[in-house]
This record gives C-alpha cells, structure tokens and sequence, in this order.
C-alpha cells in the first residue's frame, strides 16, 4: 500500500489533500505563466505583423519613423555572433571538460571547475561593461592584423574586412563564447562522465595512448550529448541581451565581414524599448516573438538529442 | 624523393627539424598525444585569460570609487558628474531580487514536490516538466517585455514588476534544482515514515524536505545569484531613479545592473567610474551568494 492510500478521515486528513493540491497548483503556475508569455506577446506584436506581413522577416530596413519593421538583419546578427560564439566555445569547452575528467588528477579537478563556473556567476551586463570599455578599445589592433593576414584570401577573406571601431559582430562573438563556455563545459563534463570506466580501461589495455583511448571511446560514446550541450549553449547565446547589446554596434546591417557593426534581435529590444509606443512597440514585441520561437526551437532540439543519447548510453527509466 | 622532403622549403627549417626530432625520438602516437593533452590544458588557459582580465579590471576600476558614500548617496541627477552615489541601486537591487526570491522558492519547492512525490509519470506531471525546461530557455528579455504587458502597462512601472520579472526566470532553475535534490533522497526514509503511519504530507515536510534541505537552499542560492545581475527586465519595468524608493508598488526604482547598462555607454568618466564600482559591488554580492551556496553543498548536501 503506498502512503497516498493510507487516508483517514478528519483534519490530518484535510491537511495532507491541501498539501497536495499546493503542489498540484504550484506545478500549474509553471504551465499558465508559460502560457500567458506566448499569448500576450503574440497578441501585442500582432498589430506589427498584420500590417508587415513577410516583410516582418523578409526585409533589413528598419524604420521606426515610416513604421516599417523588417527584422532580417536582426535575425542574422543573431545567427551570426551565435556562431562565432559557438566555432570559440564549443573547442575550448571540450577541451576543459576532457582535460578535467581525462587529465588532471582528482586533486586539482575541483578548483579548475570552481574557476571556470565563477564565470557563470558574473552578471551578463559586467561583462557588457568590459567589452566596451576595455576590450573593444584593446582588440582592434588584432582585428587589424587579421584584416591583413587573412583578408585578401579568396571567400574566407571577406569575413575579415576592415574594422573601424570594436564595437562589432566579432567582438559581441568573443563576449558570447566566454560567457557560454561555463555552461557548454558543465553539461560536457556530465556526458563525459557517463563513459563506463571498464571501456576506457580497455582502450589502454590494448595499448592506446590517452588521446587514443579519448577518440575511439570517450568521444563516440559522449557524442550526443556534446551535440545536446552545443545546442543549449546555441539557445543561451541567442538569447543573451545586455553584452551583445553593449558591444555589437546597434546597427541594422547585413555583412559578411566579421568586423563591421551589427545589431541582435535582443540588443535591438534592449536598446530601444524605452522610448517606443504604439506600432513601434509592438514591432519591438514582435521581435522578441521571434526570437522566443528562435529559442524554443533549438533548446526543444537540444532536450530531445539529449533525452536519446542518455538513453543510449543509460537506458531508459 | 619523400613528401617531406618536397615540402622542405615550405616549412620553416626549425621547426621542421623539432618536429621530425621529436617524432624519431618518441614515435608519431606519443607525439600527438603530448600535442592533444597539450591542446586541452591550453583550453583551461584560454578561458581563465578572459576571466582573470575581467577580474583584474574590475578590481583595479572599481575598487577606488568605492566608499561609504559610494553605497549611500543617491545617483547625481545630472548623468555626467563625477563622484559617488548608488545607494539607491544597491537598495533597489535588493529589494527587488529578495522579493522575487519570497515569490519564486515556495513555489519552486512546492511544484518540485509535487514532480518527485506526487506525479508519478502521470501526464500533468511530464507535461509540467517539460514546460519547466522550454522556461529555462526563455530569454530574460522577452520575461522582460511579457511583465511589461502584462502588468506595467497597468500599474506603471515599480520595484514589483522587477521582482516578478526575476521570480518567472528563478521559478524553472528552482523547480529543476530542487527536483534534482529531492532524487537523491533515500526511498527508505520514505517508506519507514509511511511504516510509522505518517500521512504522506507529513512524510514529505517532516522527512524527505529536511533530508534535502541543504541541496535546495544551496539551489535556490545560485538561482538568487543568476537573477540579481538579471537587466533587461528592469530596464522596461522597473524604470529609473536617482532617490531610493523603499515602496514596492508606487513610483519607478532602478538596480544595480540598470545602473551599469545605462552607465556604460556615457562617454563620461564619471558616470563609467560609477558603473565600474556597481559592476563590482554586483560582483562582490553574486560571488558571495554564490559562496555560500557552494560551502553548504559541500558541508551538508546529500552526494551522488
């Protein structure tokens, strides 16, 4: 008999039924503030969407002043410093995370884990704050460099076109990738971890070297969740506002040179929602519509390759 | 002729000669494992820079503007003055995120209960898991634009719309954390308090809660940290102010993390020393939470 049958009746009895339905409830708020936030962004954008129909995505000009709203070049300064970030973050997350469980002994595994995780806990606006005051002011140089090394490559070399100030899609990239590094390390060290031991020591036994034993065994068996951690930390990076904010350029431009100005679909809320009314507002919301969509999509990706490689390597519960 | 003779004069001859060394000394296995280890201690080093750089900045701006009246005077009216003032963002930080904090955990803890000892597998329950984890991913600027409409542009903007804004992005951290927590305790206890003939509301409050309670606190500590550097919802509902406002529901507020954003981008040296003394106050008050967090996980929690 489990305790849930185990009911008298009386005031204990009362108790224990309230208790329950607090938790039922507590667990409902979950469901209608989740859905209250798709219903009301949905409704207040509307207006913004009717009156731009496709063009809402289709088109780069932005122009609170004739309400014409196209999000395009928002949405791609959002794909874009999301894949800096990810091409900076995901090789030096795996890194971390096969150097800490692979390589070092248990002794200095936990601070190097503190270190990296304090990363985590300084606030997204400090490091907003970094990137335009400092770091921006420090890289152009590097950017120059890059620009004369690399720029007059064929196809590779546009994306290294002049720079004019910091305040660009590279720099909003490097700013993104130190901030998802903590989380993609995290979760890649959790996948790492499932490895049996039994495997690994079975790849030594039969005479690999450590890089050996980690590619034909930690690598393949951690795969799908590394690509489960990649994409969380894609969902994270997307959705970051102030830092990009800060130190993209808030400019509505389409380039494929990583050193021109861009804006984000966030920075570009962040920015001007203070002073808009009306249409204007409502094609703010509209962004942040899209960008939810954008957010939803990848993280439900992500959950899904996790839940069935743990499956994979654990079996189902 | 070999390949490597042809490319000679392609590589420098130094390096070349290092490698080709190395190679007949140690053997190719050897040498690109030495290189791959090499490679992922590099990567610790790659992120420890930025960190150590920020840090270091931080420390080195900010230190020297803080001061006792740094932490009490109100921000100068006119932006670009020099010289202290962010008690009232120190206030309004506070307020907002410990009121946040009072809304999210009760209800984090509770609707984790229900997942661990109530729902079993039912489809509420996997329904409300699942929901718990889209609203992770919720960026904090459309939690943000969503408490704006649906409850500044009725009560105008004040410290409460930020608290709400903060406790919606806590609530799924809590839930998860929590429910993490709760999996770790024993079945055992369970069953011997049911054996006792304790109802199972009693079981859980009694038993299985102060069994995790450590694991929980520690939980709702980093939950607390993440949320109190949280800015763009209090952009958009919480306003601005200069003067402290203690009133939760009447008249704009503003936060630590407002302060900065707004204060980094002045080109002003006195309102970017003020941003680089909140960015460190902000700092200073996260990493403690987060100590915290960390000393009760280890001393108390329940382990794997």
């Amino acid at each position: 008999m489990t305790p849930t049958e185990n009911r008298f009746t009386g005031r204990n009895a009362r108790a224990d039924a309230a208790f329950r339905w607090a938790t039922v409830i507590a667990g409902l708020i979950v469901l209608v503030v989740l859905g209250a936030i798709a219903i009301t962004t949905i409704t207040h954008s509307w207006p913004a969407f009717r009156s731009m129909g496709i063009d809402f995505f289709t088109s780069s000009r932005w122009a609170p002043n004739d309400k014409f709203f196209g999000a395009k070049a928002f949405i791609y300064g959002s794909l874009m410093v999301s894949a800096i970030a990810l091409t900076l973050a995901v090789p030096v997350s795996i890194g971390i995370a096969l150097f800490t469980t692979q390589v070092v002994p248990a002794r200095l595994r936990r601070p190097i884990i503190y270190l990296v995780d304090l990363l985590a806990v300084v606030p997204s606006v400090v490091f907003g704050l970094w990137g335009v005051l400092v770091f921006s002011k420090h890289v152009t140089g590097f950017y120059g460099f890059l620009h004369d090394t690399l720029g007059h490559l064929p196809v590779v070399g546009s994306l290294f076109g002049t720079s004019s100030t910091g305040r660009n899609l590279a720099t909003a990239g490097i700013i993104l990738a130190i901030m998802i590094t903590p989380i993609i390390t995290s979760l890649a060290r959790e996948v790492i971890d499932t490895c049996p031991q039994a495997d690994r020591e079975g790849a030594y036994a039969l005479g690999a070297t450590r890089w050996e034993m980690v590619r034909g065994v930690v690598l393949p068996h951690a795969k799908g969740g590394l690509v489960g951690a990649v994409m969380l930390g894609l969902g994270r990076a997307m959705g970051e506002t102030i830092a990009v904010a800060l130190v993209i350029g808030s400019t509505p431009n389409i380039s494929a040179n990583l050193f021109a100005s861009g804006d984000a679909l966030p920075a570009r809320i962040a920015n001007e929602f203070g002073e808009a009314e009306g249409q204007y507002r409502a094609a703010l919301i509209g962004l942040a519509v899209t960008l939810f969509a954008m957010t939803i999509i990848v993280n439900l990706a992500a959950t899904a390759v996790v839940t069935r490689s743990t499956a994979k390597t654990e079996g189902t519960r | 002729m070999t390949i490597t003779d042809e490319l000679a004069p392609l590589a420098p001859p130094d390096h070349r000669l290092q490698l080709e060394d190395l190679v007949a000394k140690h053997g190719r296995r050897a040498v690109v494992n030495a290189a791959m280890t090499a490679l992922m201690a590099l990567s610790v080093v790659a992120i420890l820079i930025p960190l150590a750089a920020v840090l270091y900045t931080l420390v080195s701006k900010g230190a020297s503007v803080l001061s006792v009246d740094f932490f009490t005077k109100d921000i100068p009216i006119v932006s670009r003055a020099k010289g202290p003032g962010m008690g009232p963002a120190i206030v309004g930080t506070v307020l907002i995120t410990t009121v946040a904090a009072v809304m999210a955990v009760p209800v984090g803890i509770l609707a984790a209960v229900y997942l661990t000892e109530y729902s079993a597998g039912s489809r509420f329950g996997r329904t409300v898991r699942f929901l718990a984890t889209v609203m992770t991913g919720v960026p904090s600027v459309v939690m943000g634009l969503f408490v704006y409409v649906l409850y500044t542009l009725r009560y105008g903007q004040n410290a409460f719309g930020g608290s709400l804004a903060l406790a919606f992005l806590m609530l799924p951290i809590i839930i998860r954390s929590t429910e993490e927590m709760l999996k770790l305790v024993p079945t055992n206890l369970r069953e011997a308090s049911a054996a006792l003939g304790a109802r199972q509301s009693r079981a859980i409050v009694g038993v299985v809660l102060p069994a995790a309670l450590p694991g929980v606190v520690s939980g709702c500590l980093l939950a607390i940290a993440r949320a109190a550097g949280e800015t763009a919802p209090i952009l958009f509902v919480v306003g601005a102010s200069n003067t402290v406002n203690t009133n939760l529901f009447h008249h704009v507020n503003t936060a630590l993390s407002a302060q900065i954003f707004t204060n980094a981008n002045s080109p002003f040296v006195g309102p970017q020393q003020r941003a680089w003394g909140a960015a460190l106050t902000l700092v200073m008050l996260a990493f403690a939470i987060t100590l915290i967090a960390r000393v009760i996980t280890a001393r108390f929690a329940l382990k794997k």
